[in-house]
């Protein structure tokens, strides 16, 4: 792997880190809603005559292609590791042919990893028996294809039931918790057709309800809208995230939409020839991609959603008054007219901010103590500020509004033409 | 006219297999012979309106009304021509040699599905079976087994085989992939992955080497007449054998309509039963499905 990428330090463990990162995630084998239910750890694949070959060639920084060159080796996924939080979607972008489906499928090994880690609530699959492996795919892991992959000559209900039959559960009780399940995903009175009966979005409704059946800690889904025409797919979207609001699981998500990424994915983790480049929220892989490719899939994504407060505002250089609200008014006039500025931003000695005077204002309030010069109707907002609150406030003002971190110091202020001039900006990237 | 050495071989092989295994092959041929004697009584016990009524209205559920009266008449026409028993012993035959063939040929097909190097070998094995001559069968047959039912029913079983090997290893190498990861991604063993989704699935093709073998078998079996097979063959032979052009054309009229009855019959099962589910379910899909959208 290349030592130049960038990683978000707390999503990717580096090498050196791995004992202890290890100890932590078996002294915890029950999830809690915000741990770390999933960890790879450089995990690779390579597919081809002699995989030892070509991992030796990798460790020489050769590129995927050379080493396709010289060895006749594929490395489809080079030195990943992640971590997945319990309740979270983590969605694993890239290009077709960056490995994000060899490594959902190294997950729950349908391919067998090359070399590398894959903990699962504490234990590692990776060199799991063919027994305790079948076990943690009928309790732990579930699948949802992209090609829907039903079983045609099932009914939706014996599909929907074929991971709890295959694990030997009774007829009528794994009836009951597929039906439940179809209900789920609003296919309630489907449940004796078959598969080739139903549309593309039902059909993928019925994977899914599959795989919710087995009730997985973690949910793996293979571009599973990806078949799906645009307005299903949105449907199945908003769907997912319904189901994700009833019950909080954690989903592995692949995704060459980015769209689709930004819209269900907590955190998106981008991969491109195999390695993962970059993992982060949508807003931290737009306000500093770690490279142009990343940017690239970005381009054609409207952005200025993203856009909070702490990235349109500037920095405040005249009127800045430092004082004590107590004292008189006046006192601060002569300052503020010489500064130039149209209004002052009155801090206390700690740096807290206490808002905003004008001129006019402070001549008014003339002997009487400053804080009473205050501008009254005017709204402070905090630095998370999404674009959308910014601008209605920022519209409905007549000055700039103050944004303030969260310690109460006055960061800079947003005006107007900042707002407007930041997203023509990202529009034009 | 004397043989080479290629067939002093094969004499010697078959005569080894005489030597050292009679007792097994008595035994064996006893055991068929009782099988196949069984379900010739007991086809033959069933009276010829009850067949008829049972194989009309059977006809009428696969496949339709035209087909149903056209099984009617074909059946009346056999029993018209006298050749009913006949027509029973060959039938006999041809379910005692397809149901062999299924019970060997459904399991190399599988074991040929999931072994590359076992398919291989398969391979050359049922292009050798079938394309020597049927009649080659006859002679090795007579030598292990005798003359009578069973050395037919083993020499077609080795003629009608190979299509029911072959489908089977084809349909379930095209089971689609994703069916596959699917079955493993829930934690299916092999054998669950075989009978739960393998089997099902490759069910038409397997179906449609049913379908070929007992057209096959059927062939066969009139053949297998010469080495005492008996039935409608017999009667074929017997046309020959007096150079009667009105016997010989009855008897291979009769081979005829029982042939295209047991194909018309037999093929329906290949295709799945969906459409006629389809139908039936339609109008309650629609519904729901608009309620849905």
């Amino acid at each position: 792997m290349s030592p130049n990428l960038t990683f978000a330090p707390e999503d990717v463990i580096p090498p050196g880190a791995i004992n202890t990162a290890a100890t932590q995630s078996v002294a915890r084998p029950v999830a809690i809603s915000g741990t770390d239910i999933l960890t790879v750890r450089n995990l690779s694949k390579i597919f081809g005559p002699k995989p030892e070959v070509a991992a030796q060639l990798v460790k020489q920084g050769l590129g995927r292609d050379e080493i396709f060159k010289r060895t006749g080796n594929m490395v489809a996924v080079n030195d990943v590791s992640l971590n997945v939080k319990a309740g979270e979607i983590f969605v694993i972008m890239g290009l077709s042919g960056s490995g994000k489906s060899t490594l959902v499928r190294l997950l729950n090994r349908l391919i067998e990893p090359t070399s590398g880690q894959v903990v699962l609530e504490g234990r590692d699959i990776a060199p799991m028996s063919t027994l305790e492996l079948r076990e943690v795919r009928r309790k732990k892991m579930a699948m949802v294809f992209q090609s829907f992959a039903l079983l045609p000559n099932r009914t939706v209900l014996d599909n929907i039931s074929y991971g709890l039959e295959v694990a030997g559960m009774k007829k009528s009780e794994r009836y009951e918790i597929a039906r439940a399940a179809l209900k789920r995903v609003g296919l309630g009175s489907y449940e004796k057709l078959l598969p080739g009966e139903l549309s593309g979005g039902m059909q993928q409704r019925v994977g899914l309800a599959r795989a919710l059946a087995v009730n997985p800690a973690v949910l793996l889904m293979d571009e599973a809208f990806s078949a799906l025409d645009p307005l299903i797919r949105f449907e199945m979207q908003s769907e997912l995230l319904r189901l994700q609001k009833e019950e909080q699981r954690t989903i592995v998500f692949i995704s060459h939409d980015i769209e689709e990424a930004i819209k269900i994915g907590g955190r998106i983790g981008i991969m491109k020839d195999g390695c993962l480049i970059q993992v982060g929220t949508p807003a931290e892989l737009i306000q500093s991609p770690a490279d142009d490719y990343v940017r690239d899939f970005f381009r054609h994504v409207d952005v200025s959603r993203f856009l909070k407060a702490d990235s349109l505002l500037t920095r405040v250089e005249r009127g800045l008054i430092s004082g004590d609200v107590g004292a008189p008014a006046e006192r601060y006039l002569d300052q503020l007219i010489d500064s130039g500025a149209e209004c002052g931003y009155v801090c206390d000695e700690a740096g807290r901010y206490q808002g905003c005077v004008t001129p006019a204002s402070l001549h008014k309030a003339g002997a009487r103590p400053l804080r009473e010069a205050l501008l009254k109707d005017l709204s402070t907002v905090s630095l998370d500020t999404d674009l959308h609150e910014l601008s209605a406030i920022a519209l409905s003002q007549k000055h700039d509004v103050p944004v303030t971190d969260a310690a109460g110091k006055l960061a800079g202020v947003v005006s107007c033409r900042t707002i407007l001039k930041q997203v023509m900006e990202r529009r034009a990237a | 006219m004397n043989s080479s050495v290629i067939g002093k071989f094969a004499e010697n092989a078959v005569n080894f297999l005489f030597n050292h295994f009679q007792g097994g092959f008595n035994a064996f041929s006893a055991a068929l012979g009782a099988v196949v004697k069984l379900l010739e009584d007991g086809l033959g016990a069933i009276p010829f309106v009850a067949m008829l009524v049972f194989l009309v209205a059977f006809a009428l559920w696969r496949r339709g009304i035209a087909f149903a009266v056209f099984v009617g008449i074909a059946l009346l026409l056999i029993h018209y021509m006298g050749l009913w028993p006949q027509t029973v012993a060959t039938l006999a035959l041809v379910v005692a040699a397809t149901v062999f063939s299924l019970i060997v040929g459904v399991p190399l097909g599988i074991w040929g599905a999931r072994n590359k190097r076992v398919e291989m070998i398969l391979r050359s094995l049922l292009d050798f079976m079938q394309t020597m001559p049927a009649f080659v069968y006859l002679i090795p047959a007579v030598i292990l087994f005798g003359l009578g039912r069973v050395p037919a029913v083993i020499a077609t079983v080795v003629f009608a085989m190979p299509p029911v090997v072959r489908l089977t290893t084809l349909g379930i190498r095209q089971v689609r992939e994703e069916l596959l990861e699917a079955g493993r991604s829930f934690g299916s063993t092999d054998a669950q992955l075989l009978w739960k989704i393998q089997l099902p699935n490759a069910l038409p093709s397997i179906m449609a080497g049913v379908n070929q073998t007992i057209m096959m078998s059927l062939s066969m079996v009139v053949i297998a007449s010469m080495i005492g097979a008996g039935g409608l063959g017999e009667y074929v032979l017997s046309g020959i054998q007096r150079l009667d052009i009105g016997i010989g054309f009855e008897g291979g009229l009769g081979v005829v309509l029982l042939a295209i009855v047991l194909d018309r019959l037999t093929e329906t099962f290949g295709v799945k039963s969906k459409k006629r589910r389809t139908v039936t379910k339609a109008g309650k899909a629609g519904t729901t499905e608009a309620a849905h959208s």
